[in-house]
């Protein structure tokens, strides 16, 4: 039956899915297996804040139950139905704690759950639990959570990426199928880099916000982690859509992407080089295994371009202000006056104030503060026009480049991130060297355009995992799905299998995962 | 807590010229907040009209109410403001406990309205046209109560309570220009400013406009200069003015208040004041300045308002007359005198002798008995006149009872007692009590001959040609007859008897 298990959860969420639907396993069983292999595995990785188990295993039992009754009560079933999945714990829950990552929510129960993860309960997907992340989702490596760093599974030593390494390393470690992301600046994208698996962040407004506690609202999106092309493009269908709870969000059907990520070929694509998102600052052995991509994509007949997007030098400086000083002003509201924790002065007099402050202070980690400082100054009186205002002038400009890229390519490519998994510890006393990290994937953001980071082989110098970002114009997600599952079965097909197959085992499983290498 | 010197008013309007400016917030009467789909309600138990949104709860996004904003458009065109094509939200930012999110979702640099005017007749006619610079939509903050200290005050409170009913109630906020000129009608104008916008706002439905229950809240600023300058001089924001009386006192408060600070070689401090009716003074509340920083951006998760021209046109067609065209309209066509139009508009019975009219009668008659009858039955039992219970229909029967000459004014009266004690219609009541002008001759006759005999010098009168000593016979007659003669018929017969000329 380990044995069982431990085959179910290499599986992709679409064969699950096939195997759930043909009766070959249950949904319980499957649900089951990712519990084992969490409580296998997660000492080692910590991807998980908080595990689910009862209630996974409930909604399975259900599952299974409208599937032994037949007739609609299985027809109506979804096709993921039974397909279990993690979320980020910046996306909030009713019957699970949400911490955002942070000590400010420890303990906290949300009275109501986000938009997606609604839509994950109507469509029957066992909540496996709740995956670590950096403080409300600042840092780019998941150190920054208050509750303990998340490891990579290709190397227990280096990051996950961030701030969604949790999701990541989660779905890179076999623990679920599918997890759920948000991405403000690379959130998603850089994890799934590092990890080697799939992120996409859809197009700014395709997936309603509606219970993931912004960070950065006018950048926020949520999206899907997984391992195969496919089965983002499924679980981008299943969360998306418009949502009259958030006004942000799209009317835009977004159905076509599965349909897409099955089209299998790019023959007559005009596919983009962005010249800016690559070369220098870009590690040698990412630059190779980028290079190389691009040559089987033209051998699979796509047409490369080399585009160039001159103002995406100061995408960067423009996204340190826009999302600190987002920031600054979403983060007010905890202040243990009405929910989280509440901290007392120790002396001197007991004000409002003072108890705000207490508790600021001491809830929120030092990055946290960091940014709502910098937020704070550049929208104070008097610098708001040069800081505020200049990187939302830099934000259209941004967009423009991108609109004159995407009149030459009908995709961009790029590295997702500049370099494989650093050291844990290694960038946490330099914020600036940490920010760089999401150089590539912040444009991104800025312009609310999709990207999707697909894995692109393991780099020379390290054997470390390379990210391949693909970006699409707003809209357009359903290209990033046709571009990247061609891409992805030709690498696969050149490395025998899929990568993750490479990738070291990892706790008890040493002993009786016959699959793995 | 000091008591501030204060001038005359007098003396102070010999030496300065004030400029007034006023901020008019209106919450709207929308079934649900501005930004939730909680119930906006007045009066609940605390904190039951909240959800995750107006509680400011992690994940939470605000969405706009559409009948919020069609609210604000309409108040921008009764305003005559241009109304915004497109315009968005901005964050307030600043740390209270009334207030969520620690921010407040507020319209800055981009008003739904801009421009606007209004004309306000002062009570003698006069009218004295306010500049309107701006109505904005915004979310109202939760009520804090302080307790343990003096007067509800948050000095020396032991703690506080807050309640989150209001918090999101949509408000539009009205902003003027600062009114010159006004000289020492200053508080006079203050007063009926507010009361044009809460009658506005009233007659748009948008809001129940009640200041008692703060749906309509004034903050008014003050400041003097000497006569003949230009530049403005520093000025006061009395918070939350609450009454039409109290606006009209606290203007002419803070006018004698800034007079003696600049009569003593001082500078008037820039702060908010807080009114108290009990002493009818200001005090001093916190220091504003202009460099206080609220941070404000665009609000990241809304999306702009877009307010069509086709949807503008839309709302601008079903904007009901503006009162006080209606009441100059209905002044002209009813031929009322300025002081009997005042009375009718004071008692409230406007609308009702509208429909009287409507229903048939002249506006002559509708005014005799709303105002004679009507009006002072409805003050004994402590209700609205129109909510007494008496239909314009019943007043049309009434009149055409007494037209008729089948009842005298005295009789309908009692007519009119019976409706209300709930006897049926005038007609029913006056058969059920048998009451009806006597208007067989014989038994008059007798009654005349019987006054006159008993005041022979007053019969001697009117034969001698002084026609109006014939009251005391008909009153004779008019008693004898316990009130049921017609005193027209019975004057006639005197007249007729005596061989007089009427």
């Amino acid at each position: 039956m380990t044995e069982l298990k431990n085959e179910l959860i290499r599986h992709s969420a679409a064969d699950l899915a096939a195997k759930l639907a043909a009766r070959e396993v249950t949904a319980v069983e499957v649900t089951q297996a990712h519990l084992d292999r969490i409580a296998d595995v997660d000492g080692q990785v910590n991807a998980f804040l908080h595990v689910n188990s009862e209630e996974a295993l409930a909604v399975a039992a259900e599952v299974d139950a409208a599937r032994a009754a037949g007739g609609s009560a299985a027809e109506e079933l979804h096709a993921l139905a039974g397909v279990p999945i993690a979320v980020k714990d910046l996306i909030v829950t009713i019957g699970q704690p949400t911490t955002a990552g942070s000590k400010i929510l420890e303990g906290w129960h949300s009275p109501y759950d986000a938009t997606v993860v609604k839509k994950l309960r109507a469509a029957k997907m066992p909540i496996l639990g709740k995956t670590n992340l950096d403080e409300f989702a600042m840092g780019s490596s998941t150190e920054h959570s208050a509750y303990g760093p998340t490891r990579n599974p290709w190397d227990l030593d280096r990051i996950p990426g961030g701030s969604g390494g949790g999701s990541a390393a989660a779905v890179a470690a076999f623990e679920a199928p599918l997890a759920l992301g948000t991405d403000t600046g690379g959130s998603i994208r850089q994890p799934g880099a590092v990890t080697g698996t799939v992120g996409v962040k859809p197009t700014y407004g395709a997936v309603s916000r509606y219970g993931a506690i912004a960070m950065a609202s006018s950048l926020d999106q949520i999206g899907p982690v997984s391992r195969t092309v496919l089965d983002s493009a499924l679980l981008q269908e299943v969360i998306g859509g418009h949502d009259p709870f958030d006004s942000t969000s799209l009317t835009d059907p977004f159905n076509n992407l599965v349909a897409a990520a099955r089209v299998g070929n790019v023959a007559g694509m005009k596919i983009g080089i962005v010249k800016e998102l690559h070369g220098e600052g870009y590690q040698a052995g990412v630059e190779n295994r980028f290079n190389e991509s691009l040559q089987l994509l033209k051998d699979a007949g796509a047409e490369i371009v080399e585009v160039s997007c001159p103002n995406l030098k100061y995408a960067l400086g423009a996204y340190y202000l826009i999302m600190p000083s987002e920031v600054s002003s979403n983060l007010a509201k905890f202040d243990g006056v009405r929910f989280g924790m509440r901290v007392l002065p120790k002396d001197g007099p007991m004000t409002i104030e003072r108890v705000m402050g207490a508790t600021r202070a001491a809830g929120f980690g030092d990055e946290v503060k960091r940014r709502i400082i910098l937020g704070t100054y550049a929208l104070s009186a008097g610098y708001y026009d040069a800081y505020y205002g200049s990187a939302q002038k830099v934000r259209t400009l941004i967009q423009r480049d991108f609109d004159a890229a995407f009149a030459k390519a009908d995709v961009l490519i790029s590295p997702t991130a500049p370099t494989t998994a650093f050291k844990l510890g290694e960038k946490l006393d330099d914020p600036l060297a940490m920010y760089l990290n999401d150089v590539a994937t912040i444009p991104a953001n800025l312009a609310g355009i999709p990207g999707l980071s697909l894995p692109g082989g393991l780099a020379d110098e390290d054997g470390l995992p390379v990210g391949i970002q693909l970006l699409a114009p707003a809209r357009q997600d359903a290209r990033l799905y046709r571009v990247g599952a061609v891409l992805e079965s030709i690498l696969e097909e050149k490395w025998g299998g899929p990568m993750l197959a490479q990738a070291p085992v990892l706790g008890s499983a040493t002993t009786t995962a016959g699959g793995s290498n | 807590m000091s008591v501030d010197a204060t001038l005359s008013f007098e003396e102070a309007m010999e030496k300065y010229d004030p400029v007034l400016g006023f901020e008019v917030h209106v919450e709207l009467n929308t079934k649900t907040k501005m930004f939730s789909s909680a119930p906006n309600v007045f009066g609940d138990e605390p904190n039951t009209n909240v959800n995750e949104v107006d509680l400011g709860m992690p994940g939470v996004l605000p969405v706009v109410n559409k009948t919020a904003v069609e609210s604000s458009i309409k108040i921008g065109l009764a305003l005559n403001c241009k109304i915004a094509e497109t315009c968005r939200f901005a964050r307030k930012n600043y740390f209270y406990p009334d207030t969520p999110k620690n921010f407040q979702t507020s319209q800055y640099d981009e008003p739904i309205a801009y421009d606007g005017y209004l004309d306000i007749e002062l009570e003698d006619g006069t009218v004295f046209r306010v500049e309107i610079e701006r109505a904005h939509m915004e979310e109202d903050a939760g009520k804090l109560t302080h307790m343990g200290g003096a007067a509800g005050r948050i000095q020396g409170a032991d703690y506080s309570l807050v309640d989150y009913n209001r918090s999101g109630v949509p408000l539009v906020e009205i902003v003027t220009k600062p009114i010159e000129g006004a000289g020492s009608r200053a508080p006079e104008l203050a007063k009926a400013y507010v009361a044009a916008v809460r009658e506005i706002v009233k007659n748009l439905g948008v809001s129940d406009a009640k200041m008692e229950r703060g749906n309509v809240r004034c903050d008014a600023n003050v400041s003097l200069r000497p006569h003949g300058r230009e530049r403005f001089g520093i000025r006061s924001e009395t918070k939350n003015v609450n009454s039409l009386r109290a606006v009209e006192h606290a203007v002419r408060y803070e006018i004698q208040r800034h007079a003696a600070v600049l009569d003593s070689g001082e500078p008037v401090i820039q702060e908010t004041r807080h009114w108290h009716e009990d002493t009818r003074s200001t005090t001093s509340g916190r220091p504003k300045s202009d460099a206080d920083d609220y941070r404000y951006f665009p609000e990241p998760d809304l999306v702009p308002v877009v307010a069509s021209r086709e949807w503008v046109e839309e709302l601008r067609a079903t904007l009901p007359e503006p009162p006080a065209e209606r009441r100059k309209r209905l002044k002209e066509a009813w031929g009322y005198s300025d002081l009997e139009f005042r009375d009718v508009v004071n008692a409230g019975v406007m609308d009702s002798i509208e429909e009287t009219i409507a229903a048939g009668a002249s506006a002559d008659v509708a005014r005799k008995w709303w105002m004679g009858e009507i009006v002072g039955r409805a003050k004994v039992a402590d209700v609205d006149p129109s909510e007494l219970g008496v239909t314009p229909q019943v007043i049309v029967e009434l009149n055409k009872l007494v037209e008729d000459g089948k009842i005298n004014n005295k009789m309908a009266t009692q007519v009119l007692d019976g409706v209300l004690a709930g006897e049926g219609t005038p007609a029913d009541i006056v058969e059920k009590r048998g009451l009806a002008v006597v208007s067989d001759d014989g038994p008059l006759l007798e009654a005349i001959d019987a006054a006159l005999a008993a005041q022979p010098d007053v019969a001697e009168k009117i034969r001698g040609g002084k026609v109006q000593a014939i009251g005391a016979i008909v009153g004779g007659v008019m008693k004898a007859t316990r009130g049921q003669a017609d005193a027209g018929r019975v004057r006639e017969l005197i007249l007729e008897k005596l061989g007089v000329q009427g």
